[in-house]
């Protein structure tokens, strides 16, 4: 069944404290090219048949108005992904 | 008094007056941990607290809402998220943007409800440390015109709990400017910032001065023996306040 894929990431002005904490731990690691770290979500929507673009016109509408705050986030990716 | 009679160290016993008919709606959600608790605040205040369930969306004529702290939905999505399309909450939207401009008072994920709810602006986010958060915090009730905080002097410093994980208040640069420039911040943190919140704020209200979000717990601060350092009861004003406020009495 095709999901619906939709990425949330904390606005860049927004201080991503877990963001934060991660990068600091790549260097115990040993990675340590990586100096910055965000830390976002990824939803998955199941759709039971085909995604017309009404459906997929409703899950940009639940990405901003549930999955998403606008205050402190963005969504930047809504796709369908076919299995 | 007598000299026989005993000192009054304190006089705990509910007062009667003309405020004592006020009914006070407490929101009880999934998660929710906080809600006797600030029923039992409302009690002590000398009104009479009635239960309110999430799935419901009948306010039962209350005369004013309080939306306490806890967990409601584990916290799933953003706090308050989830909480915020209950069937209730449509109602204290509704109620709170009247013309009746119902009192809502919004305590930790309260305050977290009713910034997804839009009723205050703004977001709260982790803790710039990570940690979850607990002890007795001075705040400083920085606007004393609103529903909620008339009983207390401009200023005036308090001492309530404060526990959260959530609790780092942000905005954008804009709603921070406006929020100073119209005198919204209701309560600012004193002494430290605990959570890494924008211009040191507390707990907001809207323009109206009938919404009132914050993160600390006043209603864990109303009983001697239970607050802190085990005698503070600074909370207590917060719902003295609204009853004053219900009965037209804004200073």
């Amino acid at each position: 069944m095709p999901r619906i894929v939709v990425d949330v990431m904390p606005k860049p002005e927004i201080l991503d404290p877990q963001g934060k904490a991660i990068v600091g731990a790549l260097p115990r690691l040993g990675f340590t090219a990586f100096s910055q770290v965000r830390q976002g979500k990824r939803f998955e929507l199941t759709v039971d048949g085909e995604v017309t673009e009404e459906i997929l016109a409703q899950a940009r509408t639940a990405a901003e108005r549930l999955l998403s705050n606008p205050v402190i986030e963005d969504v930047v990716n809504v796709e369908v992904v076919a299995d | 008094m007598s000299a026989t009679e005993l000192p009054l160290i304190g006089d705990y016993s509910t007062p009667v007056t003309a405020l004592s008919g006020a009914r006070i709606g407490v929101v009880t959600f999934p998660g929710t941990l906080d809600d006797r608790d600030a029923a039992r605040a409302v009690g002590l205040a000398g009104a009479e607290a009635v239960s309110l369930w999430h799935a419901d969306s009948d306010l039962a004529d209350v005369d004013a809402v309080v939306i306490p702290g806890g967990f409601s939905y584990g916290d799933y999505l953003r706090a308050g998220a989830i909480s915020r399309f209950a069937p209730m909450m449509d109602k204290i939207i509704d109620a709170a943007n009247s013309d009746a401009k119902l009192p809502v008072l919004g305590i930790c994920n309260g305050f977290q409800i009713l910034t997804e709810s839009h009723l205050l602006p703004g977001s709260m986010i982790k803790n710039d440390h990570l940690k979850f958060l607990c002890r007795d915090q001075v705040l400083r009730v920085d606007n004393n015109s609103t529903a909620w905080t008339n009983q207390y002097a401009q200023g005036e410093e308090i001492t309530v709990v404060l526990k959260n994980q959530d609790g780092q208040y942000v905005a954008d640069e804009k709603t921070l400017d406006a929020l100073e420039a119209e005198g919204r911040v209701a309560f600012s943190y004193v002494g430290w910032n605990p959570n890494g919140s924008r211009r040191n704020i507390a707990g907001i209200t809207n323009a109206a001065g009938n919404v009132v979000g914050l993160m600390p717990h006043p209603e864990h601060a109303v009983e001697a023996g239970f607050g802190p350092d085990h005698t503070g009861t600074d909370g207590l004003g917060v719902f003295a306040s609204v009853l004053t406020h219900l009965v037209g009495g804004q200073k």
